[in-house]
């Protein structure tokens, strides 16, 4: 029997105060595509940041095609024939695809026509569709994520590891890459790939390895599996669901927006003519590809962005040109889609987190002074009721796990009687306890009779919890989806533009987010 | 669970300083060696309890440069880096001098209308760098540097025109303070005829003002806030610009206070030998008392101290006084590296002690929070 390319055994490793992998074993088969699954804070990431040499294990044995290898440091790993390719592209925007594939490895193939037709080779072999002379600023998402994989492949790997690497994709991305994965396996290439997203896992792997709690439940074949299996597996008890029960779904607009437009720095508005309707009891989900003027729009609500044009209603008061504070004392609580630079002070306290934003209100305010004594005892029902596990309101938030800190923003954002809650990206980062408490909060805002904007890249989210949903795309607001009916697959195509039926249109939104019209033809039938 | 905390916090606190203080000795006592200087003899001089006069001299010395400290620490406590506390001084102290030597108003009174002078000048000559800053983005470093020179020449230039020169000598010096409006001081340290400046009560009070307003009021927090994170305090609704042009301008009211004790205690009219470089000393202190009114408070102290106690050097054991601004430059470095480590140390430690705690509690899952 040959050695399977990687064989893990035993690998244990401690982080101060916590075990973040325990005992964790299982192999890879040569030319298969292997998944790790587990929940965000599994201990996924750091089991591959040990298999790359950026961590060391204290326990346990790393095997590569049956040697044992000692791991010191990524170069390591590369030598070994091992290649990563992190979610965040590290790629340098202002240089060409072959000035960032050849950065660092300038003694491959050196840095010009012979590294040029290297990559050119490793690009049609494996079906990446790559040009070596293409400037990376001009392309899209899944191009930029192709040229990591040729990075890795040109450095010689016949391992890959691929962390999350459908994060970042829409999911007609997300075929082109399957394709590509299952290109490299013909290619005799060993792929580790790790997701929390249990359909693509069925769709693409061989074979599936379950994490949950930094240690190797369960290794299983796909082909006998149902997602549902996996999942339980993944959390070890019965899954929560995002969907919603009856309509609450009023006739009474709490949040009102027409004509909202905001001028860019080019020719393009990052808003333009936006309108849109909340009522009370009503979830709005919006979704969309990053950078299409979700950010700006939550903006505007918030009076952080003053609007060129258009009026923005909190039930009958305009509050367009109203100041932040006023807007936030009016009822609108905010869960910004980055909490770490916006909804909280990391080195402060705990109960300076839970007045944050309501610094002039009741409890925490007595005229111009600060009520500690009110606020501390807000703070302590706060993080109770809303079940933040910390040892006390006077530890930093910077010591809580980011479930917990995204529960103590919800509570926060939820107990200073809001009207409207504008919530970007919610349960983003957060592991699958908290995302089932976080979605039960939003669902009991909905029952309370608040409008609720749901602005998310989850589309299962938005499905499963939205009353209404709408795609913005170049900060323009699509017609109305019905959650009931519509699918993943429509949202995406809305997404990327793909569905509309002037042509001129596709193409540029293509020109600017894919350069090869290639496998891109494929997705498009596909999302209509 | 506070009250261990709270220790736990303010020993990390000390930590630092101590640290810094050691490491500045070190390195001191290196340069003296590579020098050829004797090591021993000057630190004895150094750390020779100092006689009463020089006690009186210390804290007189501290007192000023704690309200300079403060007048940086406004600033400082929402990053902002009011540099200009030099200028702000200076010109206050020169506009609170010409009035009050005019001595149109009676006793106290003239003195009130002068700390007002000087704290509404103080006030808008840092205004300028708070409102460019403001409406064009100019860094506060810059401008506030720049309009340090442009007070110098100010200064100079109008000093000359108000002077009240004596014949025979080339001191310029405003009008003297008629007696009636200097502030007498407190003779609390035997032994010595020289008396601790009233005004130390004046520096008393903007601390405790600076510590209640910013820690007991809204305005403190939303300043704190902003300095904490700049993004999170607009999501909060805190108006960054117009805070960060009130901080400018509380600064420089504070720093406008920081000529007064040596105005209406020691000298009675500003001239060309009025105390300089107040502003800068400031600077260090305020990072050295990590911007908290007591920590400065012992900062200003242990500055004055080296101050007075490097006075001696050169006539005891041959060393230049200058040494000392060696081992205050060495501190102010190490200071600011040690109060790093140690924020980072306390934080892995805090992290550890919740995870930890969290996971002692029964039935709760494993924590996640402090992996990596």
């Amino acid at each position: 029997m040959v050695a399977p390319a990687v064989e893990l055994q035993g690998i244990t490793k401690r982080f101060p105060g916590v075990v973040a992998n325990k005992d964790v074993t299982f192999s890879v088969q040569r030319g298969t595509v292997h998944a790790i699954v587990g929940e965000n804070g599994a201990g996924k990431s750091t089991l591959m940041k040990i298999l790359y040499g950026v961590l060391r294990a204290d326990e346990g044995t790393v095997k590569v095609d049956g040697q044992l290898l000692a791991l010191h440091s990524p170069s390591d790993a590369i030598d070994a024939g091992i290649g990563m390719v992190f979610q965040h592209f590290m790629l340098a925007d202002n240089l060409t695809v072959l000035e960032n594939v050849v950065l660092g490895a300038e003694k491959r193939h050196g840095i010009g026509d012979r590294a040029r037709a290297e990559i050119e080779r490793i690009s049609a072999d494996y079906g990446l569709n790559v040009h070596a002379d293409h400037l990376v600023a001009d392309l899209g998402v899944g191009i930029r994520q192709r040229v990591e994989i040729l990075k890795v492949l040109y450095r010689g790997a016949k391992i890959l590891i691929l962390d999350e690497p459908t994060a970042v994709l829409v999911p007609q991305e997300v075929d082109e890459l399957f394709d590509n994965l299952r290109e490299l396996k013909s290619e005799g290439l060993t792929v580790i790939f790790i997701s929390h997203k249990l359909d693509e896992v069925l769709s693409v792997a061989d074979s599936i390895t379950v994490i949950r709690r930094g240690t190797t439940v369960a290794t299983v074949d796909p082909k006998s599996v149902t997602s549902r299996q996996l999942a339980e597996l993944m959390v070890g008890s019965e899954l929560p669901s995002a969907s919603t029960d009856v309509s609450t779904v009023t006739d009474r607009p709490l949040l009102a927006i027409t004509g909202l437009t905001l001028a860019g720095a080019g020719v393009r508005d990052v808003l333009h003519d936006i309108t849109l309707t909340i009522h009370a009891g009503e979830v709005l989900g919006v979704a969309g590809v990053e950078g299409n003027g979700q950010a700006e729009l939550v903006e505007a609500i918030m009076g952080m962005r003053e609007p060129t044009a258009g009026r923005i209603l909190l039930a009958d008061q305009d509050i367009s040109d109203w100041h932040t504070r006023e807007i936030r004392e009016a009822g609108v609580g905010y869960i910004p889609e980055d909490r770490h630079r916006h909804a909280l002070l990391l080195d402060a306290p705990l109960w300076e987190n839970t007045m944050l934003g309501h610094q002039t209100q009741s409890p925490n305010a007595k005229g111009v002074w600060v009520d500690a004594a009110g606020a501390k005892a807000g703070a302590e029902r706060i993080l109770a009721e809303y079940d933040v596990r910390t040892p006390s309101i006077y530890v930093t938030a910077n010591s809580l796990s980011g479930g917990n800190q995204q529960k103590l923003i919800i509570g926060r954002e939820m107990s200073y009687t809001p009207r409207v809650l504008v919530a970007a990206h919610p349960t983003r980062g957060v592991d699958v306890g908290a995302q089932a408490a976080i979605w039960d909060h939003i669902r009991r805002a909905r029952r309370e009779g608040l409008a609720v904007l749901l602005i998310s890249a989850d589309l299962d989210e938005l499905i499963g919890l939205s009353d209404t949903i709408r795609v913005i795309l170049r900060g323009q607001l699509s017609d109305e989806f019905d959650p009931d009916v519509v699918t993943a697959q429509d949202l995406g195509a809305a997404m990327t533009g793909a569905d509309q039926r002037d042509p001129g249109t596709v193409a540029d939104d293509l020109g600017t987010r894919h350069t090869e019209a290639g496998p891109e033809t494929h997705g498009v039938e596909e999302g209509q | 669970m506070k009250a261990t905390l709270d220790l736990r916090r303010v020993g990390l606190g000390l930590l630092a300083p101590v640290l810094a203080i050691l490491v500045a000795f070190v390195v001191t006592s290196t340069v003296l060696l590579l020098a050829g200087d004797p090591v021993v003899e000057v630190w004895t001089q150094l750390l020779t309890v100092p006689r009463p006069r020089l006690v009186v001299a210390i804290i007189n010395g501290a007192s000023v440069y704690y309200l300079s400290a403060i007048a940086v620490a406004i600033g400082f406590r929402m990053n902002l880096f009011n540099i200009g506390v030099d200028g702000q001084y200076r010109i206050a102290a020169f506009a609170a001098a010409v009035f009050a030597g005019q001595g149109w108003l009676p006793g106290p009174l003239n003195i009130f209308v002068s700390l007002l002078i000087a704290v509404v000048v103080g006030a808008a000559w840092a205004g300028i760098a708070g409102w460019l800053k403001v409406t064009r983005g100019v860094s506060e470093v810059i401008s506030t540097i720049m309009l340090n020179a442009i007070a110098t020449g100010l200064v100079s230039f109008l000093l000359f025109r108000v002077a009240d020169s004596t014949a025979g000598s080339n001191v310029t010096n405003t009008k003297t303070i008629p007696a009636s409006s200097q502030v007498p001081g407190f003779a609390l340290v035997p032994g010595t005829p020289n008396k601790i400046y009233g005004f130390i009560l004046l520096a008393a009070l903007v601390g405790v003002a600076y510590w209640v307003i910013l820690n007991k009021t809204r305005f403190g927090y939303d300043l704190r806030a902003t300095g904490r994170s700049e993004t999170a305090a607009v999501a909060s609704g805190v108006n960054v610009k117009r805070m960060v042009l009130t901080a400018m301008v509380l600064s420089g009211a504070a720093a406008g206070l920081v000529g007064m004790p040596l105005l209406f205690g020691q000298d009675y009219s500003y001239g060309t030998t009025f105390q300089p470089g107040l502003g800068f000393a400031g600077i260090a202190i305020a990072l050295l008392g990590r911007n908290h009114p007591v920590g400065i408070a012992f900062g200003a102290l242990l500055w004055s101290y080296l101050d007075q106690q490097s006075n001696g050097l050169q006539i005891t054991v041959g060393v230049s006084s200058e040494l000392v601004y060696i081992i205050q430059g060495v501190i102010v470095l190490a200071v600011v590296i040690a109060y790093e480590v140690v924020r980072r140390a306390g934080l892995r430690m805090e992290q550890r002690r919740v995870a930890r705690q969290l996971s002692e509690e029964p039935g709760s899952p494993t924590p996640e929070g402090a992996t990596v």
